[in-house]
C-alpha cells in the first residue's frame, strides 16, 4: 500500500508543477487549451491526494505497522476515531491534509470562477499550483508519510492529550481556514499578475474568504475549549506560539473582510487589500511553519528539522513575491477616491483595521521575538501572559467599542449632532449598565469593568439596529413585525450576518472579562472527609477510585459540591495513566452552571499514595458564554454566507457581456 | 506489492490523460487563443463596477435615512455628492458605450 502512497504523492507532485509551469505558459501566450489542460491538472492532483489520502487512512484503520507514520501515531487499541485522527495526529499527515483541503479550495474556487473572471483564472491556476507544488515537493522528498520499517507487534500509540473528541475535528477546521487563505492570496495574485484590478477578484473569492475565516475561528473556538476541558491547567488560551499561529491570520483575515467593504463601497484601500490577503495567507504558512518545524520548542530543533528550512524558504518565496507584485503593480492600484472626513463609516473601518494589524503584529512580535532572540544572540528569553494581555487590552477594548459604532456611521461624513442621535439609546444603556456593575463591585477589575460597558454599548446598538430596520421595513411595506425582520435579514444578508458575528464577539469578550478578571482560586491536599471553600461553593473530598478503562487506568477522586444549604451532586477529576504512551493526564472535573453561565473548575494535581490528592479548584463566572459565542458566530457566518439570489442577479447583468463570450475557453 | 505499484502507474497515467484532455477533444481547433479582455472591454468593465458602486451608494443613503441610522441633516449633506457620483459614473458609461458603437457603426 506504501507504494500506491508514494505514487500518489509523486503524480500530484508532477501535476501541481505541471499547472505551474503549464499555467504561466498558457498565461503568458494566451493559449487557451494549454489553460484548460494546466486547469484539469489541478483537478487531476485533488484526485492523486485524495489517493494518498485514503492510502494513509487504510493504514490507520487497518493497524498496519510497516508505516512508520503510523506506528509512531497509533496503537491496536487506540478507538478507531482516534486511530482516524491520527492522521493529522504528526508531522507528514498535517502536511498530506494541507495539501488534499488545498487542492480540494483549488479545485472548486477555480471551477465557480471560470467564466466571469476567466482572464483571471489561467493566472490563479499557477499561483495555486506553485503553493502545491511547495507541499507537495515536502510530502514527496523530505517528510513522506509513506516510509515503511519493518512493523512491529504494536505501535506507540497516540499522545493522550490528543485522544480528546475536539482532537478529532480542532485540526480539521484549522487546517481549512488557515489552507482557505490561500484562495483569496492566489486570486489577489492573480488579479496583479494579470493587470485585471477590477473587482471580480474580490467577488470571486468573497465566499472562500468568509468560509476560511469562519473555519479558522470555529478552529481555535474548538482548540480552546479542548485546552479548557483536556490539558487541564484551568485555562484555555495560554498565548502559546500554537495558538497565537492560528489567531494571527484570523486577525488579518477580520481586518481584510472589513476593508473589503470600503473597497466595495467607495473603491478605496486596494493596496491595503491585496497588502492584507497576502499578510494574511502568509501567517498562515507561518502558522503552519511553527506547529510544525519544531522551532517552537527551540531554534536547534528547527535546524535538526527536515521541513523547517524548506518552510522557510517558502515563506520568504511568498513574501518576496507578493511584495514584489503589489510594488509593479502599484500603477494600476491607485485610486482617485479619498477619505472625506475622520467621521465616517470608512474611516471607522480603517480605524478597525489598524487596531487589528496592530494588535496581529504585536502578537507575531510577542511570538517571533524568542525564537529571533536565540537565533541572534543564542539566549532563549520568554514573552508572557503579561505582554500579551497588555496588547489585548490596548488594542482589543478600543476594537470592541468601535464595533458598536462603525456600522452606524454613514458614509462619506456624519455630524457629530447626527451621531448624538443614532448613538443615544445604546449609549445610555452602557452607561446604565456600567453604574449597575460598579455598584454590584464589578469595579474591582478596571478593563473588565471597561469590556462590559462596551459590551453593553456594542449589544445595544445592534439591537437598536435591528429594531429600526425592521421599523423601517414595516412602515414601507406594510408587513408584520416577523415577516419584515425576516425580509430585512434576508435581503442583507452580510450587514445583518456582520451583525450576528459581532453579538458572537461580544459574547466572547464577556466571557473572557468574566473569567479571567473576576474568576476564584483555591488550591489545597485534601485526605478523606476534608473540605475546601471557593467562590460561594463548598467542596468535600469523599473517595478516591480507580478502573481500567479501553486503553487507560483511570483513578478518580470524588467531591461532593455544596452550595449554601444546596447539595449541587458530585464532581470528580482524576488522572489516567496510560500504559502504551507511558504518560499520564489530568481530567479535570467540571460543573457548569447553564442559568449563570458559570462553571466549578477542578484539578486533581497530585494524588498521593496515602490517598490525598491535592486539589486546585476554581470557579470561572461567565465562561460558557465563550463557547455560546462559537454557536453565535457560526449563525452569523451562515447568514452572511447564505446564497443571495439577487446579489447573483445583479452580478449576473454586471457581468453578462464577459462571461457570455467563448464558452469553450471556460468549460 | 506488485498490484499497488501498477496501481501507482496506473494514477500516473491517468494523470496524463486528464492533462491531455483538451488537446485529444481538439485536436485542430480553429482558433487556440484565450478570449480575454481587451483594453476597451476592461474599461467598460470598470465603469460599469463604477456605476453599481454608486448607485449602490445611494440606494443605501436612503434605507440608512429612512431607518434613522442617517439624520436629516446628514443626508442633505452627502446625498447631493453621492448623486453628482452616480451621474458622474453614468455619463462615463455611456460615453465608452456610446464610443464602441460608433466604432461598430464605423467598421460595419
Amino acid at each position: 500500500m506504501a507504494d500506491l502512497g508514494r505514487a500518489a504523492l509523486l503524480v500530484t507532485l508532477g501535476l501541481t508543477l505541471y499547472a505551474l509551469i503549464a499555467g504561466a505558459a498558457a498565461a503568458m501566450s494566451g493559449r487557451r487549451r494549454l489553460a484548460l489542460s494546466a486547469r484539469n491538472a489541478l483537478y487531476g492532483a485533488l484526485a492523486s491526494t485524495a489517493v494518498a489520502a485514503a492510502v494513509l487512512l487504510a493504514g490507520f484503520v487497518r493497524d498496519d505497522f510497516s508505516l512508520t507514520y503510523v506506528a509512531d501515531h497509533s496503537s491496536r487499541d487506540l478507538p478507531l476515531q482516534y486511530k482516524i485522527s491520527a492522521f493529522w495526529g504528526g508531522q507528514e499527515g498535517s502536511l498530506l491534509l494541507w495539501l488534499l483541503v488545498l487542492n480540494a479550495y483549488a479545485v472548486l474556487a477555480v471551477w465557480f470562477a471560470r467564466r466571469r473572471a476567466r482572464d483571471l483564472v489561467v493566472w490563479v491556476t499557477p499561483v495555486l499550483g506553485a503553493i502545491g507544488v511547495a507541499f507537495a515537493w515536502l510530502l514527496v522528498a523530505v517528510s513522506s508519510p509513506f516510509d515503511t520499517i519493518a512493523a512491529p507487534a504494536d505501535g506507540n500509540g497516540l499522545n493522550p492529550s490528543l485522544q480528546n473528541p475536539y482532537m478529532v475535528i480542532h485540526p480539521v477546521f484549522l487546517y481549512l481556514g488557515y489552507v482557505g487563505l490561500a484562495v483569496p492570496f492566489a486570486f489577489a495574485m492573480g488579479a496583479l499578475l494579470s493587470g485585471r484590478t477590477d473587482e471580480r477578484w474580490i467577488v470571486a473569492t468573497r465566499r472562500w474568504t468568509i468560509v476560511a475565516w469562519t473555519a479558522l475561528g470555529i478552529g481555535q473556538l474548538l482548540g480552546a475549549h479542548w485546552a479548557y476541558q483536556e490539558v487541564g491547567w484551568g485555562g484555555y488560551y495560554a498565548w502559546d506560539p500554537v495558538e497565537n499561529a492560528a489567531l494571527m491570520p484570523w486577525l488579518a483575515a477580520t481586518a481584510y473582510l472589513h476593508s473589503v467593504m470600503i473597497q466595495e463601497k467607495r473603491g478605496m484601500l486596494r493596496v491595503w487589500n491585496v497588502s492584507l490577503v497576502s499578510l494574511g495567507f502568509c501567517l498562515s504558512l507561518f502558522g503552519t511553519f511553527l506547529t510544525r518545524s519544531g522551532i517552537v520548542s527551540s531554534i536547534h530543533s528547527f535546524t535538526q528539522s527536515a521541513i523547517g528550512p524548506w518552510f522557510l524558504g517558502f515563506i520568504v518565496v511568498a513574501v518576496v513575491f507578493a511584495g514584489a507584485m503589489i510594488w509593479l503593480r502599484l500603477p494600476r492600484l491607485r485610486t482617485t477616491a479619498r477619505l472625506e472626513s475622520l467621521v465616517s463609516r470608512e474611516a471607522s473601518f480603517l480605524y478597525n483595521n489598524l487596531l487589528l494589524v496592530a494588535l496581529c503584529l504585536t502578537i507575531l512580535w510577542g511570538t517571533a521575538w524568542p525564537i529571533v532572540s536565540e537565533a541572534v544572540r543564542g539566549e532563549a528569553v520568554v514573552v508572557g501572559r503579561p505582554y500579551f494581555d497588555f496588547f489585548l487590552r490596548i488594542f482589543g477594548l478600543p476594537l470592541l467599542l468601535l464595533m458598536g459604532i462603525g456600522p452606524l456611521v454613514a458614509w462619506r461624513r456624519a455630524s457629530l449632532r447626527g451621531l448624538g442621535r443614532v448613538f443615544a439609546w445604546p449609549a445610555g444603556i452602557a452607561l446604565a449598565t456600567g453604574v449597575v456593575l460598579i455598584a454590584l463591585g464589578a469595579g474591582s477589575s478596571v478593563p473588565g469593568l471597561i469590556a462590559y460597558t462596551f459590551s453593553a454599548f456594542v449589544l445595544g446598538t445592534i439591537a437598536v439596529e435591528f429594531v429600526r430596520g425592521t421599523s423601517a421595513r414595516k412602515a414601507l411595506t406594510g408587513e408584520g413585525a416577523a415577516t419584515a425582520f425576516a425580509q430585512l435579514v434576508g435581503r442583507n444578508r452580510r450587514r445583518y450576518g456582520g451583525y450576528v458575528v459581532h453579538a458572537a464577539v461580544v459574547l466572547l469578550a464577556i466571557g473572557i472579562a468574566g473569567s479571567s478578571a473576576y474568576d476564584s482560586v483555591v488550591e489545597g491536599r485534601l485526605a478523606r472527609g476534608d473540605s475546601l471553600e471557593v467562590g460561594g461553593y463548598a467542596l468535600t473530598y469523599r473517595d478516591l477510585t480507580e478502573r481500567e478503562g479501553p486503553n487507560a487506568t483511570e483513578i478518580r477522586a470524588h467531591l461532593d459540591v455544596r452550595r449554601g444549604d444546596e447539595q449541587l451532586g458530585t464532581i470528580t477529576a482524576g488522572k489516567n495513566a496510560y500504559s502504551v504512551e507511558q504518560q499520564v493526564s489530568n481530567e479535570v472535573g467540571i460543573r457548569s452552571d447553564r442559568l449563570t453561565g458559570e462553571d466549578l473548575f477542578v484539578i486533581a494535581e497530585q494524588v498521593n499514595e496515602d490517598g490525598t490528592v491535592f486539589f486546585r479548584v476554581f470557579v470561572k463566572p461567565l465562561v460558557n458564554l465563550i463557547w455560546l459565542a462559537g454557536f453565535v458566530f457560526v449563525l452569523g457566518a451562515v447568514i452572511a454566507l447564505w446564497p443571495d439570489a439577487r446579489e447573483e442577479r445583479r452580478l449576473a447583468t454586471r457581468y453578462a457581456p464577459i462571461e457570455g463570450g467563448d464558452r469553450r475557453a471556460t468549460t | 506489492m506488485t498490484v499497488w505499484i501498477l496501481l501507482g502507474a496506473a494514477l500516473a497515467v491517468a494523470g496524463v490523460v486528464v492533462v491531455a484532455l483538451p488537446f485529444l477533444r481538439e485536436p485542430e481547433p480553429t482558433s487556440d487563443s484565450l478570449r480575454l479582455l481587451g483594453a476597451e472591454e476592461q474599461r467598460r468593465l470598470e465603469a460599469v463596477e463604477a456605476r453599481d458602486r454608486a448607485l449602490a451608494a445611494l440606494k443605501e443613503l436612503e434605507a440608512d435615512h429612512r431607518a434613522g441610522r442617517v439624520s436629516d441633516d446628514d443626508y442633505r449633506a452627502v446625498v447631493g455628492i453621492l448623486r453628482r457620483d452616480a451621474a458622474e459614473a453614468l455619463r462615463a458609461l455611456d460615453g465608452l458605450e456610446g464610443g464602441s458603437r460608433r466604432m461598430g457603426a464605423k467598421s460595419g
